[in-house]
């Protein structure tokens, strides 16, 4: 039997960021890599600074200190620079890069679609930013990713508006997962919703990942949550990692006194 | 495929201690085990045995990536070289998970509102395996395992303890693993469904899958093993495992 291949390429290499609102408000001084195919998950309580780290990840929010790589895969077509250094770069390409090569996934679906034009719409619009503009097909298109997210097709011309919150995130997620990104980075994707709508959307979601084969960075309080779709957790706690790790590793196993008293502090039904 | 009389064992474990720190109850440190050695073959079946709470469990987690080696070695053997599993790389476990070790807990741990069906054939399409496929193998499998054909739609979390432990072996031997961990499959079965589960490790064994597992059950134990991997609680611990393994039950 041959040994397995298990190098996975480095995607997201992340140096000492800092971003700092007041004393350990924010996040302070992260090191981390993601590689290619891999789900991580930063957990911590409200407070923690995750949300914040997300954003400078995210291109949203600019650090006080330290960078974020982005390495592109040597066989991506036309890619002139192999690592892409997220806030050396200008406004404009930073822009692009988000549009047509990362996603992002908002806790709340408001935040993250058009309320007042339609479903089709909504997953349309990366499309078209992306050059496409034949009518036909973005409606194809989007009635595939309807199908896809367990919407019915036929409310493609509904505005989200009318739709439930289970529903909203759903059309969140096509919309964002319709440009295949490579790097998806999600904040609380279950957060606002009922329990019995939680479970689905979970599995949807980690069926996206596998089938789409993404790399996804994962903000949540929820270590249930953490546990079903995250390979690897880092855990923080006022703006710094205390412990990171294979999923289980944390959550059964954990080092740390904080991951300790965060894991024994679950109650479970 | 495999071959027994290759004398290479799959799996060697070395001076494998385990602690465990608790922090919230003052730093109490607890000792689960000292010093563990063995090894382990294609195609033979170790079962681990003495009483519970003795670190059994421990030892399956610490190979499954579930509990941190602190110190000691694990490392697995292959035709082109080694793997030590004490240095791997976090980002690594996913792929060892998905294509070389698998493990049967003891609970079933799956997303709820998913039918038994997809829980066990999840494996098969983590590797990229084509979906039709996957399902006829995975509905084979239940079947096998006497599952109601009713309940393969259903998500689990209802079902009762056996069948929970049903789909859980369903989805722990679909994938043919070649170092497979067994944590009490057998414990809430019945005779019919122990024998299922017997077969299951047999034709594993003829496969060349390396297995190391948990039976309470004298009869299932003395049925699959090849050899006893006795652990006493010396210490609080594991024995030192250096002295020879007594040979099994013929």
């Amino acid at each position: 039997m041959k040994k397995p291949v298990l190098e996975r390429p480095v995607l997201l290499d992340v140096q000492g960021i800092t971003r700092l609102y007041g004393p350990a408000k924010g996040c302070e001084a992260i090191d981390f890599q993601l590689h290619a195919g891999e789900v991580l998950g930063i957990v911590g309580e409200s407070g923690s600074g995750k949300s914040t780290l997300l954003r400078v990840l995210a291109g949203l929010e600019a650090p006080d200190a330290g960078q974020v790589l982005y390495r592109r895969q040597t066989d991506d077509a036309g890619a002139e620079e192999a690592e892409l250094d997220l806030y050396a770069i200008g406004e404009a390409r930073r822009r692009a890069l988000l549009r047509l090569e990362w996603g992002l996934v908002h806790q709340n679906p408001r935040d993250g679609l058009r309320m007042g034009v339609s479903a089709g719409a909504n997953i349309g619009e990366r499309l078209m930013a992306q050059g496409q503009r034949h009518y036909g097909q973005l409606r194809a298109t989007g009635q595939t990713w309807m199908r896809q997210v367990e919407l019915d097709p036929g409310r493609i011309d509904d505005a989200p508006r009318t739709f439930s919150g289970g529903m909203q995130q759903r059309l969140q997620i096509a919309r964002t997962l319709v440009t295949q990104p490579r790097l998806v980075f999600m904040d609380e994707p279950t957060g606002g919703l009922d329990v019995s709508v939680q479970a689905r959307l979970l599995d949807m979601l980690r069926t996206l990942v596998r089938q789409l084969g993404l790399s996804v960075v994962l903000v949540t309080h929820d270590l249930a949550v953490a546990r079903l779709l995250a390979h690897r957790l880092m855990v923080m706690r006022r703006g710094q990692v205390v412990e990171t790790g294979l999923t289980d590793q944390i959550l059964d196993d954990p080092q740390h006194e904080y991951t300790q008293l965060l894991v024994s502090s679950v109650l479970t039904p | 495929m495999h071959s027994m009389t290759n004398a290479r064992p799959r799996l060697t474990v070395n001076g494998l201690h385990k602690q465990f720190l608790l922090h919230g109850q003052g730093g109490l440190e607890i000792d689960v085990m000292h010093d563990l050695s063995l090894t382990l073959q294609a195609g033979e079946c170790l079962v681990l045995a003495g009483r519970s709470g003795i670190g059994k469990s421990t030892l399956l987690k610490m190979l499954y990536g579930d509990y941190r080696i602190d110190q000691g070695r694990i490392r697995l053997h292959f035709d082109d070289g080694d793997l030590d599993l004490e240095t791997l790389p976090t980002y690594a476990w996913h792929g060892l998970r998905r294509d070389v070790i698998g493990y049967v807990s003891q609970f079933l741990r799956v997303v709820p509102r998913v039918a038994a069906v997809d829980v066990v054939m999840e494996p098969l399409l983590a590797r990229g395996a084509d979906e039709a496929d996957s399902r006829q193998r995975a509905e084979t499998l239940l079947a096998r395992l006497n599952l109601p054909e009713r309940l393969w739609r259903l998500p689990p979390g209802t079902f009762s303890g056996g069948e929970q432990q049903r789909v859980n072996i369903a989805r722990g031997f679909i994938g043919e693993h070649p170092l497979l961990l067994l944590d009490e499959p057998t414990a809430s079965l019945d005779a019919a469904n122990r024998d299922v589960v017997i077969a299951l490790i047999g034709e594993a064994k003829a496969r060349g899958t390396a297995m190391l597992g948990i039976f309470h059950d004298e009869d299932v134990r003395e049925r699959v093993a090849d050899r006893l991997l006795p652990l006493d609680g010396n210490q609080g611990g594991l024995s030192n495992a250096s002295q020879p393994c007594r040979e099994s039950l013929s």
